[in-house]
């Protein structure tokens, strides 16, 4: 079999304005290969608009549409439905949010968008926190992590609340498609775009992408760290077609969690035995999952 | 074509007939029927886009915004607690641009809870850049959707239109309703066409960050647009007269003015109360007269500041209050009338709120007061409730 490339056409220009270390432009560059010119992306308030630089000038080589914190997914879905009454049936519609953007504040109109199946990619850019106010704890915030609302102060007050299970929720909305990608992985990620444009409906799009700045880790290791968390079983990479579970990147031997928690200043207060419950969190999650696929291909 | 239907059917109408092309629905009392008959009209085929069934009317209004960005043709409609649920894409739909047009079904908002008739919803959404047209009747519901749009589109406007109807006191009465021509609206109202909109060939950024040093130069284009809003406006009330032989003034109608003593100015469907009122009080010799307020945003300042000369007494009603200094058009009126040295007296009646009945015997009793003020030559109090149960404010 001849090896999967990526296309070689660039939609983010140079001199954006993401920090340095940030998996954001990553995230952008490998969408785009794989969606190609005729995409309208729709960002709401967050990173993702801010990358893209400053009026009168945009970073970006496709037509983008901002909007309030909450409304990404009805406002592709107007995009969309404005596309339909015009007959355009060749263009691709994205709302590209962030995780604060989708698991907290944009629940409900990502829900309702799911339920009347508009024909729209939701790509939830996850770091973790609200990173462009200034490293705030979302719902996707994970167990263990300090943030500036879950300050950390002797060995206690950070983050106690596992990330919400936005994906096993989307599912039990009904979604058409759902996958897990990595910017650590952009064969996959490409591969998961690709097959997520020619599906019609929602299809939401997980996307892990580290913040260096945020999670207090040296920005050359960005995509080192994004690996990591998929070798460790932290960040697993799987999709859901029509509700079936499976596993799109496997992982024989899942490396110890404390490998890829050690390298981020966020989780620099973290108890051996805080680690070990991670440890074991991780491991049950991962079961878990193992345990969907099983049960929805059975 | 004649026809019996409520002012929520006659936006209904109004809306079918400007084909529009993405509608967002959202159920709230007293709008649910507009959205219901449009589903009805969805069904029967006699709609020319898509009739999408949204959860809150935050999405309705997002949904919209992003359809206008297409070029598509957008409504929806509202009331009270939707309208503010609405309030952080109002500002959005105003700074985009988007010509987006929708009605407001005007209602209290709560608590406590009621679900009548009361114009604080839309007075609260003055300052949102949102054109602001009242309408008296139910035919004036469906003219003005038609308008809203033609107004609102064109490139020298782009800016959303709210249709405002009493809640009630319109929505649910039955009038009869002149039904316009399909051939006759399309030849008045020509399809959207917005200079920029999501573009492959020509990619643009919509929304995106300004820094403080551009910022003032987008909002005056704001300001100014819909400063010369204004022209555009009485220019297409004027057609519309010519096409369909009706016109609501287009910003103010000055009724049995030329020599009155003492004028009312409001807004919606009180103005044919305080019409009809004027008639009977002129048949016994008083001579009072009535501003309606068509249109509050743009606020009709240049013809306002005409009743400087025209009486020495004016007298504004309105079915809400702000919790400020008065309600919200009598802060307006007095506003756009102020002239420094001027001696107009003003005074302000508060009244038929909630759903609370204004009749014919309480307006009159506001033009006997306001030929009262002018005999005296002074104001007792700026403003007055009516009516109020434990004689605070003063009945008739």
């Amino acid at each position: 079999m001849p090896k999967f490339t990526i296309p070689k056409e660039e939609y983010l220009y140079k001199g954006h304005s993401g920090c340095p270390g940030c998996g954001t432009p990553l995230a952008l560059r490998y969408a785009l290969k794989a969606l190609g010119p005729r995409t309208v992306l729709n960002f709401p308030a967050g990173c993702g608009g801010v990358v893209l630089g400053v009026w009168p000038g945009y970073a970006m080589k496709v037509p983008v549409v901002d909007n309030a914190f909450e409304c990404t997914a009805a406002v592709a879905n107007g995009i969309r439905a404005g596309f339909e009454v015009k007959g355009v049936d060749d263009a691709y519609v994205v709302g590209w949010a962030g995780d604060g953007a989708t698991v907290d504040i944009g629940l409900q109109a990502l829900s309702a968008t799911v339920d009347r199946n508009s024909n729209i990619i939701y790509v939830m850019l996850d770091n973790e926190a609200y990173m462009n106010t200034g490293i705030q704890k979302s719902g996707c915030t994970p167990i263990g992590a300090w943030t500036t609302t879950t300050p950390v102060s002797g060995g206690k007050g950070y983050n106690l609340t596992p990330k919400k299970r936005i994906m096993d929720m989307l599912v039990a909305n009904g979604i058409v498609y759902g996958a897990t990608v990595n910017i650590a992985y952009p064969e996959d990620f490409v591969t998961r775009m690709q097959k997520a444009k020619d599906i019609r409906g929602t299809k939401f799009i997980h996307v892990f992408a580290p913040c260096s700045a945020g999670w207090r880790t040296d920005p050359s290791k960005s995509v080192e760290i994004a690996r990591l968390a998929t070798q460790t079983g932290t960040f697993p990479l799987y999709e859901v077609d029509r509700g079936k579970y499976s596993l799109t990147k496997e992982i024989k031997k899942r490396k110890p969690v404390d490998e890829y928690l050690k390298l981020q200043g966020r989780f620099r207060h973290l108890s051996k035995d805080a680690i070990a419950d991670i440890q074991k969190l991780v491991d049950e999650e991962y079961e878990r999952l193992l345990y969907k696929v099983k049960v929805t291909n059975g | 074509m004649i026809e019996v239907m409520t002012s929520n059917y006659a936006a209904a109408h109004g809306a079918r007939l400007s084909k529009v092309e993405v509608i967002a629905a959202y159920p709230i009392t007293p709008q649910s029927s507009i959205s219901e008959k449009l589903a009805e009209m969805s069904v029967k085929g006699e709609l020319h886009g898509q009739y999408i069934l949204v959860e809150s009317e935050h999405s309705a209004m997002s949904l919209l915004i992003g359809a206008s960005y297409v070029g598509a043709r957008t409504y929806t409609a509202t009331s009270s607690h939707g309208l503010a649920l609405m309030h952080e894409m109002l500002y959005w739909a105003t700074g985009a641009r988007r010509p987006i047009v929708m009605t407001i079904v005007s209602r209290a908002m709560a608590p406590p809870w009621n679900i009548w008739g009361d114009q604080m919803d839309v007075i609260g959404e003055r300052d949102t850049g949102w054109m602001q047209f009242f309408c008296e009747n139910n035919q004036e519901t469906l003219d003005t959707t038609i308008m809203s749009y033609r107004i609102a589109e064109d490139r020298s406007v782009m800016l959303p239109a709210m249709v405002i109807e009493d809640g009630f006191i319109l929505s649910h009465t039955f009038e009869a309703v002149d039904l316009p021509d399909q051939d006759d609206v399309d030849d008045f109202l020509p399809k959207f066409n917005p200079e920029l909109k999501i573009d492959f060939n020509d990619p643009r950024r919509f929304g995106g960050l300004v820094m403080p040093d551009w910022w003032s130069e987008f909002r005056f284009r704001i300001a100014q647009d819909m400063e010369d809003a204004k022209k555009k406006i009485i220019e297409v009330d004027k057609e519309f007269e010519k096409k369909f032989g009706r016109s609501y003034g287009g910003l103010v109608e000055f009724y049995n003015c030329d020599d009155a003593d003492v004028i009312l100015a409001l807004a919606g469907s009180a103005v044919g109360t305080a019409k009809h009122v004027s008639d009977k009080m002129r048949e016994r010799g008083k001579k009072v007269g009535v501003v309606k307020i068509k249109t509050l945003r743009p606020l009709p300042a240049e013809e306002l500041t005409k009743l400087n000369d025209m009486v020495p007494v004016v007298g504004v009603f309105d079915r809400s209050f702000n919790f400020g200094h008065g309600g919200g058009i009598f802060s307006e009126i007095r506003n756009g009338i102020y002239t420094p040295g001027g001696g107009l007296l003003t005074k302000n009646y508060v009244g038929g709120m909630g759903g609370r009945d204004f009749t014919p015997k309480h307006m009159e009793w506001v033009f006997e007061d306001l030929l009262r003020i002018k005999k005296e030559g002074k104001v007792d109090r700026m403003i007055e409730w009516i009516p109020l149960r434990d004689g605070t404010g003063r009945w008739y």
